[in-house]
C-alpha cells in the first residue's frame, strides 16, 4: 500500500492517464464518464486558483461559460471547419475574460474577492442572456457541430460516447499534464506560499498581484477548456452555463473531492456527479442532499475525500506536491 | 420617449422602494460582516423564508401587522440557531469557510423551500389599509410602496439609537473595532456576536417579508437579491452602515431608472456601477480600505 501511494504520488500524471483509460467502464454510462472527466477539469482549473494560490472565486462559471460560448460561437455561428480551431476558441475567449475581471476583481483581497467573482459572473449571465441574437439567450446557443478530427490525414470520428469520451480524454490528460508541470515550477512554488502566506511573499520581492493575476489567467483556461468540451459533448450552450448555480457547483466538487490536493478536483467532480445521478432517481430535490452533505464537510471534512484519505496514508519518499 | 421628470417621477419612487429593501438587506449583511468578518450567502434564502413565513402567519392569524411583526422575529430566532450551531464552529478559520458552510446552507433552504411550498410562487395581498393610492400632490402611489419605504426609514433610525444610544450598542461597535481589546476589558463577544448576527438575519426577514405583498414569494426569490446586496456592500464599502444605506438606495435608482430607459440593461448596470466605482475607488464609497483583508 505504501509502495503504491508512492508510486502514485511520483507518477501522478501516469497514474491519472491509467485510472481515466478504463474509467468508462467503471461508470453506469459511459456519456457520465465524460462528464466527470469535463467538470474534472472545470474543477481542476478552480482548484488553482483556490486550492493552489488561495483565492476564492464565487464565479467560475464566467469562465466555463465563456469557454463554451467561445467553442459554440465559433462552430455554429462562424462555421469554423475545425474542431481544434474550434475547440481553442474557448480557452481563448476564457482567457481575455478571465485577464480583465481578474483585474478588476484582484483589486480587492480576502472576502470581496469572492464577492466580486461572483457579481462579474452575474454580469456575463445577464448580458448572454439579453444578447439573444448571439447567443441564443435562454433558449440556449444550439447547431453546435461536431466535426471529425482531422489530424495528419487521418480522419476520425467522434460521434458515439466512447469515441468522444476518448477525446476528451487526451485533452484532458495534456492538461493535466500542464497543470503537473505550472505546480513543480518555481511560478507554482510561489503560489503556494502566497497562499500560505502574501505578505511574505510579497516581502521575498515577488510581484504578487501579478502572480495571482497569471494564476487566475491560468485557471481561467482550464476552465474555459472544459465550458469548450462541454459544448462539444452537448452540441448546445445553456446559458445557465454563466450561472452562479454553475460556479457553486465547481466550489462543491473541488471541496468535497480536496481542494489543493491534486487528484481532488476529479474525486469530487465523480463525486458530486455520480451521487448527483443516483439521487435525480428517487428525488427531484437531490441538490438538497448534496447541500447537506456539502455542509458537513466545511464543518468536519475541510480536506475534503481526497486530502482526508492522503494525510491517512502511509507517505512515501516523495517530495513536492502532495498526490 | 417622454423622459419629462413628471414620466420619471414614479420610476424614482420605484427605485426607492426597491432601495429600501437593498437597504435592508445590505445593513444587515455589513452589520454582520463587520463585527465578524463573515459573509453570510445564506442572506438571500432568508429573505425567501421571511416571505413565505408572512404568507405562512397571515393565513393563520389573519393579521398582516402580526404576520410583519412576528415573521422577521422567525427568522432572527433562526438566525441566533445559525449562529449557535454552524458558525460558531468556524472562528478561527479562513473568512472563506462561512462563506462557503452559507453557499451551502443557502441550498439546502432553497430547496427545502421548493420541497415545502412547490416551485411556483404564492402571491400575497398588501393588507386593506393600505391596498389603495395616496396622492401626494404631483402623482399617486401605492399606499404599500410609501409603507414600505416608512417602514424601513422608522427601523434604520431604531438601528441607529440602538447602535449609537445602549451599552450594547456600545460595544457592537466597539467589537467591530477591535475585538481583542473588548475581550481583555471582560466582554463575553460570543453573546455580541450571537445577537448581531441574529439581528442581521431579522432584518433579511423583515426585508422578505416586506417584499412579500409586492413581488409575492418563490423559493429563488432571494438569490439575484443577495448576490445584488453584495454588489450594494462593496459599493458602500464593506462594514460600513452608513454605507449600505447610500449604496443601497443609490442602487435602486440605478435600477428603477434603467428599467424606463432601457429595461434590457437594468440589471447590467448594477454590476457596470460595481465595476466603475471599483476603479475609482477600489474601497468603496464608505470603506476604509484594509478591512478584512
Amino acid at each position: 500500500m505504501a509502495a503504491l501511494s508512492a508510486l502514485v504520488s511520483r507518477h501522478q500524471v501516469i497514474a491519472f492517464g491509467i485510472f481515466f483509460a478504463v474509467f468508462p467502464f467503471l461508470m453506469p454510462y459511459q456519456a457520465l464518464a465524460s462528464q466527470v472527466l469535463i467538470f474534472g477539469l472545470f474543477a481542476l482549473g478552480f482548484n488553482l486558483l483556490y486550492g493552489y494560490t488561495g483565492l476564492l472565486s464565487f464565479g467560475h462559471a464566467a469562465y466555463y461559460g465563456l469557454g463554451a460560448y467561445g467553442t459554440g460561437l465559433a462552430l455554429a455561428k462562424l462555421k469554423v471547419g475545425s474542431i481544434w480551431l474550434g475547440l481553442a476558441a474557448g480557452p481563448a475567449l476564457a482567457v481575455l475574460g478571465g485577464a480583465a475581471i481578474g483585474f478588476f476583481c484582484l483589486r480587492r483581497r480576502g472576502i470581496y474577492f469572492a464577492m466580486l467573482t461572483l457579481a462579474f459572473a452575474q454580469l456575463l449571465y445577464f448580458i448572454a442572456f439579453h444578447l439573444a441574437d448571439v447567443t441564443g439567450g435562454d433558449d440556449g446557443l444550439r447547431g453546435i457541430p461536431l466535426l471529425p478530427i482531422q489530424l495528419f490525414g487521418w480522419k476520425i470520428d467522434l460521434e458515439g460516447s466512447l469515441a468522444f469520451y476518448y477525446f476528451s480524454f487526451v485533452i484532458v490528460w495534456l492538461a493535466v499534464a500542464v497543470l503537473k508541470r505550472i505546480l513543480d515550477s518555481p511560478f507554482g512554488a510561489v503560489l503556494q506560499a502566497i497562499r500560505e502566506n502574501g505578505d511574505r511573499a510579497s516581502a521575498c520581492g515577488y510581484d504578487v498581484n501579478r502572480v495571482k493575476h497569471l494564476s487566475f489567467v491560468f485557471s481561467a483556461f482550464f476552465a474555459g477548456l472544459a465550458g469548450g468540451l462541454d459544448a462539444l459533448r452537448l452540441a448546445v450552450v445553456p446559458v445557465e452555463s454563466l450561472y452562479w448555480v454553475t460556479s457553486g457547483q465547481v466550489v462543491m466538487m473541488t471541496l468535497l473531492g480536496g481542494a489543493g490536493t491534486f487528484f481532488g478536483p476529479f474525486v469530487g467532480a465523480g463525486t458530486y456527479l455520480v451521487l448527483g445521478d443516483r439521487l435525480a432517481v428517487f428525488t427531484e430535490r437531490w441538490p438538497l442532499v448534496i447541500g447537506l452533505i456539502f455542509m458537513a464537510f466545511v464543518l468536519f471534512l475541510p480536506k475534503g475525500i481526497w486530502g482526508t484519505l492522503v494525510d491517512r496514508l502511509p507517505r512515501g519518499q516523495s517530495a513536492g506536491v502532495k498526490p | 420617449m417622454d423622459i419629462s421628470f413628471a414620466a420619471i417621477l414614479p420610476q424614482i419612487f420605484t427605485g426607492l422602494v426597491l432601495g429600501m429593501l437593498f437597504v435592508l438587506l445590505a445593513v444587515g449583511l455589513s452589520l454582520i460582516f463587520g463585527l465578524m468578518t463573515v459573509v453570510n450567502f445564506s442572506h438571500g434564502a432568508l429573505y425567501m423564508l421571511g416571505a413565505y413565513c408572512t404568507v405562512f402567519l397571515l393565513t393563520f392569524t389573519k393579521s398582516f401587522w402580526v404576520a410583519l411583526v412576528v415573521a422577521p422575529l422567525i427568522i432572527g430566532a433562526f438566525g441566533l440557531l445559525m449562529e449557535r450551531f454552524l458558525i460558531r464552529r468556524l472562528y478561527g478559520r479562513s473568512p472563506d469557510d462561512p462563506l462557503l458552510l452559507t453557499f451551502g446552507l443557502s441550498l439546502v433552504l432553497v430547496e427545502t423551500a421548493k420541497l415545502i411550498w412547490g416551485k411556483i410562487g404564492l402571491t400575497l395581498d398588501p393588507p386593506k389599509e393600505l391596498g389603495g393610492v395616496v396622492n401626494l400632490g404631483f402623482m399617486v402611489f401605492p399606499a404599500y410602496r410609501l409603507f414600505v419605504i416608512a417602514v424601513t426609514l422608522a427601523v434604520l433610525i431604531a438601528l441607529w439609537a440602538f447602535l449609537t444610544r445602549t451599552n450594547v450598542g456600545l460595544i457592537i461597535r466597539a467589537g467591530t473595532r477591535d475585538p481583542l481589546m473588548v475581550r481583555a476589558l471582560g466582554i463575553d463577544l460570543n453573546r455580541i456576536w450571537l445577537l448581531v448576527f441574529g439581528i442581521g438575519c431579522a432584518l433579511a426577514g423583515l426585508a422578505g417579508a416586506l417584499a412579500g405583498p409586492m413581488r409575492g414569494a418563490y423559493a429563488e426569490m432571494g438569490v439575484t437579491m443577495v448576490i445584488e446586496s453584495f454588489v450594494v456592500i462593496v459599493v458602500g464599502g464593506m462594514g460600513s452602515l452608513l454605507g449600505a444605506v447610500v449604496a443601497g438606495i443609490l442602487m435602486g435608482q440605478v435600477v428603477g431608472i434603467t428599467t424606463f430607459l432601457a429595461p434590457k440593461l437594468a440589471e447590467i448596470m448594477v454590476f457596470v456601477v460595481m465595476a466603475l466605482v471599483l476603479l475609482v475607488r477600489p474601497s468603496g464609497i464608505f470603506g476604509e480600505a484594509g478591512l478584512a483583508e
